[in-house]
């Protein structure tokens, strides 16, 4: 019996349902590694080279984790979303770092729009390999699209009508795979909860309407999923109080594309870099700061 | 008149003033000064937090330009974050007070002949779209020559017997490269050159130190921003090989993949952007030929060629080459460097004595 582990970090947090939905459908069994905890980080840092982003090491040791538990491990390469919907180079090689430094099977798929490989080949190339009959592989990989959608939309309209809240609204503009990682992102996020804010996430947009709308803020991003975030920043510009930019040491999209942002907006923002050693403490204090200036903003 | 400048990389100022003064002859063409310690101060100055360092280069030059008076800057690159650099500069340099517009011949890792035309018509509405294929065609040979020579200088430079005399030879042509007239002109030239240099005495022992030089490209052509290595190298009598410049960057990089990927198919099955797969190949072409060890610099934060090091740390271990990292910044020592590449060259000696 064939088990497949699926490391819960980078790509994790773009297609964790459908994964589930679409093997479940196949009766495929599966792992997902644990929520990030101390022991992880510190292996992902130990097979990490020093000046590879805070996530990536996280996606290491993940992968470390689950290397003896499972007989294959799920690592797509996403490559881009036609032409100038680029991701970051990350993505392009994490498939041939994590073959390169771990003994391991992968299994991996090639998302790269602009030479026609799709999500649908790449999950059609992924259920043969397990040995199931292209009539299931069909059947499961439809109900998984559809479930998926379904969700996001929910997800879309949930994000939407947080916007109509009478509390201090926030955006938190981010990638996923930080926002909601519990050793990157997601003491900030208890914090801010716990202050009684309402929490609008930059990549729960349509990225159709989200993806047009950056263009008001840069016109030669070619970065896909930096264009979700920064039209997020568009779209709810004038219903919010604040934005908070998070994200991991060094990412490169970030590192320009948000500058780029930064230096454009009007309302307070505040942005927090973490790397492996930061400590909330420190952070703590700049929220607190930050939270102080926005109600002291809102009482004029 | 409009005066136009653009950020230097190495000796390629010569062939892109040779083109820029050609195509627009009313206009006045500012070469950037020299890169020094206070461009990269200055650059680090006004750059986001840990973007990578040819960033920091190239704002720096351009505010030294702006200085000097530059009214329009160019720029171009694709591949990784490097074609997004201009955007974000030329609001850079609009919020620190300076009118001037940046034009990025390159977006989204991609150009076209019809999107350079259109934009050089913004520069001066009298451009010529024929004078500007004519002379590119010179300046595309005059890359390709300068490449050519570079490379025969590298392989040389460290055994010749006059010291200074490959150094002084190369400014010598270079300043006749930039008086070109016509294509004939130019070849006659390369020709001439290219026989003065292989009359240059040179001394060869047969047991000499041989090394090669991959690498981020930015840092790796701009001798300034790796700390004059290929210099230091010389001066230990060593020979070099490097595989990156202009020319393979403009013209064979395309086909070259392809064979790469092959060559390399046990270490990378997919690009890992920018120069980062091309770097594995070549390595692993230097384990397998008789290269004593191998020098991988980059500027830091350079993410594909951060993707790249556990690989090539890996084909190096396989095969049992020395393999020497740098990684250079703003604030990078230059001591600290000559100690390791000391140490690195007495180690390889020591192997090559066993």
């Amino acid at each position: 019996m064939n088990t497949v582990g699926i490391p819960r970090s980078l790509f994790y947090y773009y297609y964790k349902d459908l994964w589930q939905d679409f093997f479940s459908a196949l009766k495929i069994s599966y792992i997902i590694s644990p929520i990030t905890n101390k022991e992880i980080m510190d292996r992902g840092l130990k097979m990490s080279n020093s000046e590879m982003c805070l996530s990536l090491k996280n996606y290491l040791g993940h992968v470390d984790y689950l290397k003896d538990k499972c007989n294959y491990i799920l690592i797509p390469r996403i490559s881009n979303f036609k032409n100038d919907n680029q991701t970051c180079t990350n993505f392009w090689a994490a498939y041939d770092i994590v073959k390169n430094l771990f003994d391991i099977n992968i299994l991996h798929y090639n998302i790269d729009l602009n030479q026609k490989q799709t999500l649908k080949k790449g999950l059609y190339k992924i259920g043969k390999i397990l040995n199931k009959k292209p009539r299931q592989i069909k059947k499961a990989y439809k109900y998984a699209i559809i479930q998926n959608n379904k969700r996001i939309k929910k997800n879309h309209q949930i994000n939407l009508n947080k916007l109509k809240s009478k509390k201090t609204k926030i955006l938190l503009v981010g990638h996923p795979y930080n926002l909601y990682d519990e050793l990157i992102g997601k003491d900030i996020i208890k914090y801010l909860i716990k202050n009684d804010i309402e929490l609008i996430y930059s990549d729960k947009f349509n990225p159709k309407i989200t993806n047009h709308l950056s263009k008001k803020i840069s016109k030669d991003l070619y970065f896909k999923y930096s264009k979700d975030n920064l039209g997020a920043i568009v779209y709810c510009q004038n219903q919010i109080n604040g934005v908070i930019f998070i994200s991991s040491f060094p990412c490169a999209p970030d590192s320009l594309a948000c500058e780029l942002a930064m230096r454009k907006l009007t309302i307070p923002y505040l942005n927090i870099v973490i790397d492996d050693n930061s400590s909330f403490t420190g952070l703590e204090t700049r929220l607190e700061s930050f939270l102080d200036m926005l109600g002291g903003k809102l009482n004029d | 008149m409009t005066k136009i400048a653009f950020p230097q990389m190495g000796d390629y100022y010569i062939p892109a003033t040779y083109l820029l003064s050609h195509i627009f002859p009313n206009d006045q063409i500012i070469q950037a000064p020299k890169i020094t310690s206070k461009t990269i101060e200055i650059g680090t100055k006004y750059s986001p937090e840990f973007v990578c360092t040819p960033f920091k280069y190239t704002l720096g030059t351009m505010l030294e330009c702006l200085e000097k008076g530059a009214e329009i800057l160019i720029q171009m690159g694709g591949g990784c974050r490097y074609g997004y650099y201009a955007e974000l500069q030329e609001k850079i340099i609009q919020d620190l007070g300076y009118n001037c517009k940046v034009i990025n011949l390159v977006t989204k890792g991609e150009t076209n002949i019809k999107r350079i035309n259109k934009l050089l018509k913004q520069i001066n509405p009298k451009y010529s779209k024929i004078k500007n294929i004519y002379y590119s065609f010179i300046t595309i040979k005059m890359v390709k020559y300068m490449d050519i020579i570079d490379d025969y200088i590298r392989e040389n430079i460290g055994f010749e017997q006059i010291e200074g005399s490959f150094e002084n030879l190369k400014q010598a042509m270079l300043t006749e490269f930039n008086q070109t007239k016509n294509y004939r002109h130019l070849y006659k030239t390369y020709k001439k050159y290219l026989k003065k240099f292989s009359k240059l005495k040179t001394h060869k022992p047969d047991k000499r130190l041989k090394i090669g030089i991959i690498g981020e490209l930015y840092t790796i052509m701009e001798p300034f921003s790796n700390y004059y290595l290929e210099k230091s190298l010389a001066k230990h009598h060593i020979e070099i090989k490097r595989f990156t410049n202009v020319h393979y960057l403009l013209f064979e990089k395309a086909k070259e993949y392809k064979k790469y990927q092959k060559y390399a198919k046990e270490y990378f099955h997919y690009s890992l952007g920018a120069d980062a797969s091309d770097n594995i190949a070549r390595c692993k072409y230097l384990c397998e030929s008789d290269y004593d060890g191998i020098i991988h610099i980059k500027s830091s934060f350079c993410t594909p060629e951060i993707g790249a090091m556990p690989i090539i740390n890996k084909i190096a271990n396989e095969y049992n080459k020395p393999v020497l990292f740098f990684s250079f910044d703003s604030a990078t020592s230059q001591t600290g460097i000559e100690t390791r590449l000391e140490a690195f060259y007495d180690m390889l000696e020591m192997r090559k004595d066993k």
